[in-house]
This record gives structure tokens, C-alpha cells and sequence, in this order.
């Protein structure tokens, strides 16, 4: 598989098992694993040793197997708010994703369900997509807050809420106009739709791009 | 199973053969025995107190005669036992604190303590010659004249009972093979007796609110040591799927995503697709059912997230509206939660509601839960809807839940749990 550039990693998985089989993918993926870790504290310090270009990281790990991993990712990007994390959870919970965006500055983060590693090509996009600063949030998760329709997302057009899902999956617009069959324009037309309703004021495109993203998460 | 006490002992076949008539039989021997004992002692302190009450040095001897009800029904207690397994307590609190006078003082104010005096006199003066009696008439008699064979053998002649004479053979066993009979009818009088007896000291002597004070308590912490337990499986069972079968199946999934990458179009590929696919189903199948054994979120984030999360898994819209101070004990969050869940799913299936609403808070010591549906309504709690085990965990942590329903809805589930904020 071709990848645009080779990203350096730092892995934090507690089974040795997913942690071998990561390692192999980014691995043949053109990726290096310079760190691969067992527990939230480890990878602290293997991120301070080898400064990574992305952080994978589980969010239930030792010593507690609650969400360390999670507690790790944030704490990681208050230190470093440009560090992208992509996080991998067992679960797709609103929770865990709105926790990770809230920290930093929101952009670089991702929370994948661990299934996801499975479609091999679409991980490594992500990945890549995280890495260059993106935001990606499981399209499970998505798709559970689709079917609430809450203020403010209820002035929002089922077309806007469309988009907005797509922003949330981590597209831009090019790739949005691709999957509506849509003018880029259009897109465009849509998205300043959505953050005017959404109050939010015109400032840095991408940077209100994740602030609608968490206004859908926080719905 | 045993009999509990001599009652139950007498409604059964066997008793004659038991240990039981015998129990009797020395509950009615110990009773007399002490009840003349108790009189001797009763009479004597109060004769030599009142004595020298006129020198003072009597008074202590008088307060010593007002409480012997209680050594009295001390040793009752214990005597119960021959012919009552069930414990019986002891009626009276616990000084506040040590020494002589704290003791006399609370003894003084209990009222056990004179209804126990009451006892006691009660014993000395009428009951002891009931046992007294009750034995001789309904043991030794008999047996004096199961013996005559024995007195004719031995002495040449006979008086049974001291009335009749008897100096033949004949006579002698017919007068035996009477007693017999009067033995058997009497094991059965002396079991009624001794058991009327117990009830009678039981009621004076024990404390019967106690005794079901103590076994509701118990009761009740065994049932919550249930669902401890059960909440305990619970929790390993889900660490055990996720940390074992669901990481293989990632493994998995991702090594059959490297190899159909590898794989050269064809049938090959084909299957690896179908394998692929089939195992990311296992997976979000197996996901699923972790989550319904014990979510995640619950434990991390507690129950306002895990019920937000509860909602956006709805089908049917769901608003929220829940405050807590904070966290609540696990047993507490885990059943509001499950009753949560249970709520949302029957409103899913039969309720045809287009809106729910879960509100509540922490209000004067305990979580309030309202989920309310614009639903038809005609729900009950009863019909397999799942809600009667969940009222039954509600009424461990001494909840309620509470179900209105009328046909045309609306339906409004109301789960109430004394409870304090986990600091």
C-alpha cells in the first residue's frame, strides 16, 4: 500500500497480541512504530523520549483497566495541543470522543472503535488524516447521534446534518461533494449553513469545522 | 426437615420415638426444680430484706429481689431451648455506658425488666407446681404402673398407685400393658404442656419484635450480598470477554484485512472478503452484548453519561434531562441505569411513542428517575416486561418503582433511591 509520507508512531496497546499485529500493519503500511507500550504511564514516557508524529493509543489499559488510556491522551495534548492522538476504544461512546476533542485545540484527534483496524485501508487513512491535523470520529458514533435530533442540530436541514456527520467523519470538502454527488461549492454553501446556525462566528475555517463537530458531539 | 419446636414435633408421625417427649419431659423436671428454687430465694431476700429494711442494709437485698426476674428469665432463655430451636433474644438494651450504675439504672427504666419480675413471681408462685405436676402425672405415673410386674416380682405384692393391690400374675401385666397406654397419652399431654409452657415464658421472657427485627435484617443484608455478587459476575464476565475474545477478533479482523490486501483477485479474495466480513459482524455482535452485561461508561463516567448514552442508542428520540451532584454508589447507578435501559427498550417495543423524556436529580437523600413516553400506554410491570426484576433489585437498595399507565398513555415510570453522593 502507498502512503504519502512515512509517519514515525508511538503505540499503546496492553494486548501483546492487537499490539504485534498494529506494529506489523503500520509496519507494511510504511509507518514506524518507534515506541510500542502496555500502559498509559509508559506511553507518557516513550512520547517524551521519541516526540511521534501520531499517538495510537487503547483507552482501557493497566494498571487500573478503566480508560487510562483515554486520561492519557488528553493529559498528553494539554502538555502538547498539537500532538495528534487517534484514539482506539472498545466502545463507540459520545463520552470518550467529546472528552478527547475538548482537549488541545481540538484538531489532530481521532477515537476510532478498535474494529475499525480491521478495514485496513480506511485505519491507515484515518491515521494519516489525524496526523495532518484532522478530526476523525467514528462513524458509528455518528450514526448513533444522527438518530437524536436535538437543539441546536434541529435547526440544522437533514442535508446540513448530512454534512455535518461527513465533517465529523473527518472529510473535507472535496471528499463530501464525492460522496453527496455535489458541486464543491454546494458543500461549501452547506457548511457556512451550518455554523452560522450553529453561532458560530466566523473565524479560522477548519478550527470552526471542530467546533461544530463538538457542538454535534455535545448535542 | 426437623420439627422447629415441640408443635410441630406432635403434628408429626414419629414423635413418639423422637427426642422430643423427652425434652418435654426434662423442660417440665428443670422448670419445677428451678421454679422452687426461685420461690426459696424470692421469699428469703424479701423476708430478711424487709427485715432489716428498718437497719437500711435490707434495701439492697429488696433491689436485688426486684430484679430477679432477670437471672430468672436469663436461664427461661436458655431452658427454651429443649423444647423451641428457634433463638429467642434477650429483650433488654445495653448500658450507655460502663459501670453499676448505668447498668441499674437502665434495667430499672426497661419495662422487660418488670414485665421479667412479673415472670419470675409468676413461676415461683404458680407455674413450677404445673411442671411439678405435669411430670408426675404424665410420667411418673404411668411408668409406676408399667413397673407392677416388676414390684409383684420383687415384693411379693403390688399397690399401684398406692390404691389397687394387685398379687397376680395376670393382673400384674394387664396393669402393665395399661400403663403403656397411659405413657403413650401421656408423652403426648406432657409435648402440649411443655409446649404451652414455652409459649407462655416466650411471650413473658423474650423479645419477639427483636427476633424479627434481627431475621428481616439479616434477611435483607443477604439479599443485597445477592446482588453484590451477581453485579460482581457481571463485571467479570464483561472483563473477561474484553480482555480475551474481543481482542482476538480484532486480531483477527485485522489479519484477515492484511491478508485480502495480499490476496490476488479471485475466489481466494472473494472468501478472505466474506471471512472479513463475517468476523467484523462477530465483533460488533460481541461489542453489543459486552455493552448490555455492563457498560463501560457506566463505570468511568457514571450515570448521567451512561444515561445520555443510553439515549442515543434509542430508537425512539429520547430527551434528557438529568442532574447529579456527582457520583452515587455503584449498586445504585447500576440498577437505575439497567432501569433505565428497560424503560427505553419496552417504550422501543410496544409503546409507539414518538418521545421520551428521562428527567430527574438527587433531591432530600435519593435519586429521582422519571421516564416519561407520549406512548398508547396500557404498559404493566408484571407481563414479562423484564420491569418486576428490576423493581425487586429497586427494592434491595430500599427503592421503589412505581408504574402508571393508563390505555392512551401517557406511560410514567418512577424509580425512587435513598442514596447519598459518593464523595
Amino acid at each position: 500500500m502507498r502512503v504519502e509520507r512515512s509517519l514515525r508512531v508511538v503505540l499503546a496497546e496492553d494486548s501483546v497480541l492487537l499490539r504485534d499485529g498494529l506494529v506489523g500493519l503500520l509496519g507494511r503500511c510504511g509507518h514506524e512504530v518507534v515506541a510500542a507500550v502496555g500502559d498509559a504511564e509508559a506511553l507518557v514516557a516513550a512520547v517524551g523520549e521519541h516526540d511521534p508524529d501520531v499517538v495510537v493509543t487503547d483507552v482501557r489499559m493497566p494498571p487500573g483497566f478503566q480508560d487510562e488510556g483515554l486520561h492519557a491522551a488528553v493529559r498528553l495534548r494539554e502538555e502538547r495541543p498539537t500532538l495528534p492522538v487517534l484514539v482506539l476504544s472498545q466502545y463507540v461512546q459520545r463520552r470518550y470522543a467529546a472528552e478527547l476533542l475538548d482537549s488541545g485545540d481540538g484538531t489532530g484527534v481521532g477515537y476510532l472503535l478498535k474494529d475499525r483496524v480491521g478495514q485496513v485501508e480506511e485505519f491507515v487513512e484515518a491515521l494519516g488524516e489525524v496526523a495532518d491535523g484532522g478530526t476523525v470520529v467514528d462513524p458509528e458514533v455518528v450514526r448513533q447521534l444522527l438518530r437524536r435530533r436535538r437543539d441546536p442540530l434541529e435547526r440544522l436541514t437533514p442535508r446540513e446534518r448530512e454534512v455535518l456527520a461527513l465533517i465529523a467523519e473527518g472529510r473535507s470538502n472535496g471528499a463530501i461533494a464525492r460522496e453527496l454527488v455535489v458541486s464543491e461549492a454546494a458543500v461549501g454553501k452547506h457548511v457556512s449553513g451550518i455554523l452560522t446556525k450553529l453561532d458560530l462566528p466566523p473565524a479560522d475555517a477548519t478550527h470552526r469545522r471542530v467546533l461544530a463537530v463538538l457542538a454535534y458531539l455535545r448535542a | 426437615m426437623h420439627p422447629r419446636d415441640v408443635w410441630q414435633a406432635l403434628s408429626r408421625p414419629g414423635y413418639l420415638l423422637s427426642a422430643w417427649p423427652w425434652r418435654s419431659a426434662c423442660y417440665l423436671l428443670t422448670g419445677a426444680v428451678t421454679g422452687a428454687v426461685v420461690l426459696v430465694g424470692i421469699v428469703l431476700s424479701v423476708v430478711v430484706g424487709g427485715v432489716l429494711a428498718l437497719a437500711l442494709v435490707g434495701l439492697p437485698l429488696l433491689l436485688g429481689a426486684a430484679l430477679a426476674g432477670l437471672p430468672v428469665a436469663a436461664l427461661e432463655r436458655s431452658r427454651l431451648r429443649l423444647v423451641d430451636a428457634e433463638p429467642s433474644s434477650d429483650p433488654h438494651r445495653s448500658p450507655g455506658e460502663p459501670g453499676l450504675r448505668a447498668w441499674l439504672s437502665t434495667r430499672l427504666r426497661e419495662r422487660a425488666t418488670w414485665r421479667e419480675l412479673g415472670h419470675a413471681l409468676l413461676f415461683a408462685g404458680l407455674l413450677w407446681p404445673v411442671d411439678a405436676l405435669a411430670f408426675a402425672v404424665f410420667l411418673l405415673g404411668p411408668l409406676s404402673v408399667v413397673a407392677t410386674p416388676l414390684l409383684l416380682a420383687v415384693l411379693g405384692e403390688a399397690k399401684v398407685l398406692k390404691v389397687w393391690l394387685v398379687t397376680t400374675w395376670p393382673a400384674a401385666v394387664g396393669w402393665a400393658v395399661l400403663g403403656l397406654v397411659l405413657l403413650v397419652l401421656g408423652a403426648y399431654l406432657m409435648g402440649v404442656v411443655a409446649g404451652a409452657r414455652a409459649g407462655l415464658a416466650r411471650l413473658l421472657v423474650a423479645s419477639p419484635e427483636a427476633d424479627l427485627g434481627a431475621r428481616v435484617v439479616e434477611l435483607a443484608r443477604s439479599r443485597v450480598r445477592l446482588v453484590d455478587a451477581f453485579e460482581a459476575e457481571r463485571r467479570r464476565i464483561e472483563r473477561d470477554l474484553h480482555d480475551g475474545a474481543q481482542q482476538r477478533l480484532v486480531a483477527l479482523t485485522m489479519t484477515l484485512g492484511l491478508a485480502r490486501l495480499d490476496a490476488p483477485p479471485g475466489p481466494l479474495a472473494d472468501q478472505l472478503a466474506t471471512a472479513h466480513q463475517e468476523a467484523g459482524a462477530a465483533l460488533a455482535e460481541l461489542r453489543e452484548l459486552i455493552h448490555g452485561i455492563h457498560p463501560k461508561v457506566l463505570a468511568d463516567y457514571g450515570l448521567e453519561a451512561a444515561v445520555a448514552d443510553a439515549a442515543d442508542r434509542s430508537a425512539v428520540p429520547v430527551d434528557v434531562d438529568l442532574e447529579l451532584p456527582g457520583r452515587l454508589p455503584t449498586a445504585v447507578e447500576a440498577a437505575a441505569y439497567f432501569v433505565v435501559c428497560e424503560a427505553l427498550a419496552n417504550v422501543g417495543r410496544h409503546s409507539g411513542a414518538s418521545r421520551v423524556e428521562v428527567s430527574g436529580g438527587h433531591r432530600d437523600g435519593r435519586l429521582l428517575l422519571r421516564i416519561r413516553d407520549d406512548g398508547c400506554g396500557g404498559a404493566r410491570a408484571g407481563q414479562g416486561s423484564g420491569l418486576t426484576g428490576l423493581a425487586d433489585r429497586v427494592s434491595v437498595l430500599d427503592g421503589r418503582l412505581s408504574l402508571t399507565s393508563p390505555p392512551g398513555g401517557p406511560t410514567l415510570l418512577r424509580v425512587e433511591i435513598p442514596c447519598d453522593p459518593a464523595s
